[in-house]
């Protein structure tokens, strides 16, 4: 009696079973929640952001409540390329067998080439993620992003050192999100992921002082949804290219309206701080939500608003 | 190893103007150390609260919290018989297994209540255990009695004087000429570090920091020690002393 829903998708070649990805950086390298549940059950792992040099990250307090989110200034705290490769990696591969998603920062262009080079020579490694849009560090990633001409440069650059789809990640705190990622796709992107974490800023009002450490960082959770709906649905538009949304998705619903937005694949992030099997519970009540809306498979699904 | 699960609120009492005590009935399995945490969903607020386990039994999770902000308020109000989504087991915990002989066990304020449940283990373990608790004001003092009727020696510091030693936990350990081989501590930053230049002895000290997830994902409460960076909810809240960075 059971009717067989679909839910694989495939982005740019890659095929996944389902479309729910864990963005990076509320996932670690899969160990946390693998304690909770299967991860073999994710379409993917974006995993931790990493960089050339091991990163300490920012000073603590790195965390602030928000009214239906969170505020993060982790810092991209990562052990840095080479570390990721001789160790997180390997023990990702223990308990993970499916593709995965490596997400790379950096503070030159010179240094996404150099991590992404090194990415690129992993085999569990399918997909490139470079986030040009991290709040969180002084004179970094957000230049990248909020720049046409910049964002084209460093995907030039990653474009030159790898054969692996590139997709690259893009803050939403820019004044036209569009003109962004057409530069990143002209320069050559193979998809676009969106969104980052909007920059933000809570008070702790008995002590006078910003809750942050750094003041400011990056807002996730349900509350930003409704801007990252909006993102995927313009960038989609405009690009011919695909889109992995990500933006406060925390219920199948979520899953599928982004989808319906223009999206491919969907990472979910705060979720899984505030509840671990938020992913495992998301993907296994999509069929139930398909069969309430009446999708055989997901991929009749994106980008279907005109 | 941590687990979420369903919890049902069977008391939920206030101990002082302002610090109350919250027991839990459910699945108890996964806590393995006195002084590892809980982090309990609350309506209406996006992160958990993280709050350490005082006491537990087969069934039963005792939680000593204080009201500071919107979520403990929350938990205050909380009725017996309501149900809350719980991650228990998280965090390292104290070692109770340590080779000593009469451990000291150093609380302040709302820092007292993990060690209950850790004197109750070292002297399970045939130890003798001295406790001293710090306060601000005597209508602050709570636990001294239970941690008595442990068969522990309590001694109580209060800055204003109001009970038992005038001024810090330093100065009653001072005072009492309290001798120890080993010692656990929990309390504000500023006491342990206190403790920690007021003694050569070895102990272990556990810490507090604003966390995201609770069990190590979010990298959110990372701190450096000398033996690497450390995640206070996942290879802490405790740390041995000769680890830290003050």
């Amino acid at each position: 009696m059971e009717k067989k829903f679909d839910l694989s998708v495939e982005l740019c070649g890659v095929r996944l079973d389902n479309p729910v990805v864990p963005a990076s950086g509320t996932f670690g390298f899969g160990r946390e929640h693998n304690e909770f549940y299967d991860i073999n059950v994710l379409g993917s792992i974006s995993v931790k952001g990493t960089t050339r040099e091991a990163r300490f990250g920012n000073p603590t307090p790195r965390i602030a409540e928000c009214r239906s989110g969170l505020i993060n200034s982790v810092g991209l705290q990562n052990p840095g390329v080479d570390a990721v490769i001789e160790h997180e990696l390997p023990e990702l591969r223990k308990i993970f067998r499916k593709p995965i998603i490596a997400n790379i920062s950096g503070f030159s262009v010179e240094e996404y080439a150099e991590c992404c080079a090194k990415m690129d020579k992993q085999e569990q490694v399918e997909i490139l993620e470079v986030n040009v849009s991290c709040p969180n560090v002084h004179n970094g990633g957000m230049s990248f992003g909020t720049q046409p001409e910049m964002a084209a440069e460093v995907t030039r650059a990653v474009k030159a050192v790898t054969t692996k789809p590139v997709f690259i990640k893009l803050s939403p705190n820019v004044t036209d999100i569009v003109a962004i990622a057409k530069a990143c796709e002209e320069a050559g992107a193979d998809g676009i992921c969106l969104i980052n974490t909007l920059l933000g800023m809570r008070i702790d009002t008995l002590r006078r002082k910003p809750v942050i450490a750094n003041k400011m960082g990056g807002f996730s959770g349900p509350a930003v949804f409704p801007v990252a709906v909006r993102m995927v649905y313009q960038v989609s538009k405009a690009c011919h290219i695909p889109v992995m949304g990500c933006g406060g998705v925390e219920s199948a619903s979520d899953v599928i309206e982004m989808m319906m937005a223009g999206a491919t694949a969907v990472q979910v992030g705060a979720a899984n701080l505030k509840n671990p099997y938020a992913c495992k519970e998301i993907i296994e009540a999509l069929p139930a939500e398909m069969q309430r809306l009446g999708i055989e498979s997901l991929r009749d699904i994106i980008g279907i608003i005109d | 190893m941590y687990k979420k699960d369903i919890y049902k609120i069977i008391a939920n009492e206030p101990l002082t103007r302002d610090v109350w005590r919250m027991v839990l009935e459910g699945d108890t399995q996964w806590i393995t150390h006195p002084g590892q945490f809980v982090n309990i969903e609350l309506e209406g607020l996006y992160l958990r609260r993280p709050i350490s386990i005082c006491d537990w039994d087969d069934r039963s999770i005792t939680l000593i919290y204080k009201v500071v902000g919107r979520g403990t308020e929350q938990m205050s109000r909380m009725a017996v018989g309501t149900t809350l989504d719980v991650l228990t087991g998280l965090g390292n915990g104290f070692n109770e297994a340590v080779e000593c002989e009469k451990p000291l066990l150093v609380g302040g304020g709302v820092g007292v209540p993990p060690l209950y449940h850790l004197a109750k283990e070292l002297i399970a373990r045939g130890r003798k255990v001295s406790v001293v608790l710090g306060f601000n004001r005597a209508d602050e003092v709570f636990y001294a009695e239970e941690f008595r009727a442990l068969g522990a020696e309590v001694y109580v510091s209060t800055v204003d004087g109001s009970v038992g030693v005038k001024g810090f936990v330093t100065d009653a350990i001072a005072e009492a000429a309290i001798d120890f081989d080993y010692f656990y501590s929990c309390g504000p930053l500023p006491m342990l570090k206190a403790l920690c230049g007021a003694t050569k002895v070895d102990g272990e000290l556990s810490f507090e920091e604003r966390m995201g997830c609770g069990f190590g994902a979010c990298m959110g409460c990372s701190c450096k020690t000398l033996t690497g960076n450390k995640r206070i909810c996942k290879e802490g809240p405790v740390m041995k002393r000769e680890e830290i960075i003050w």
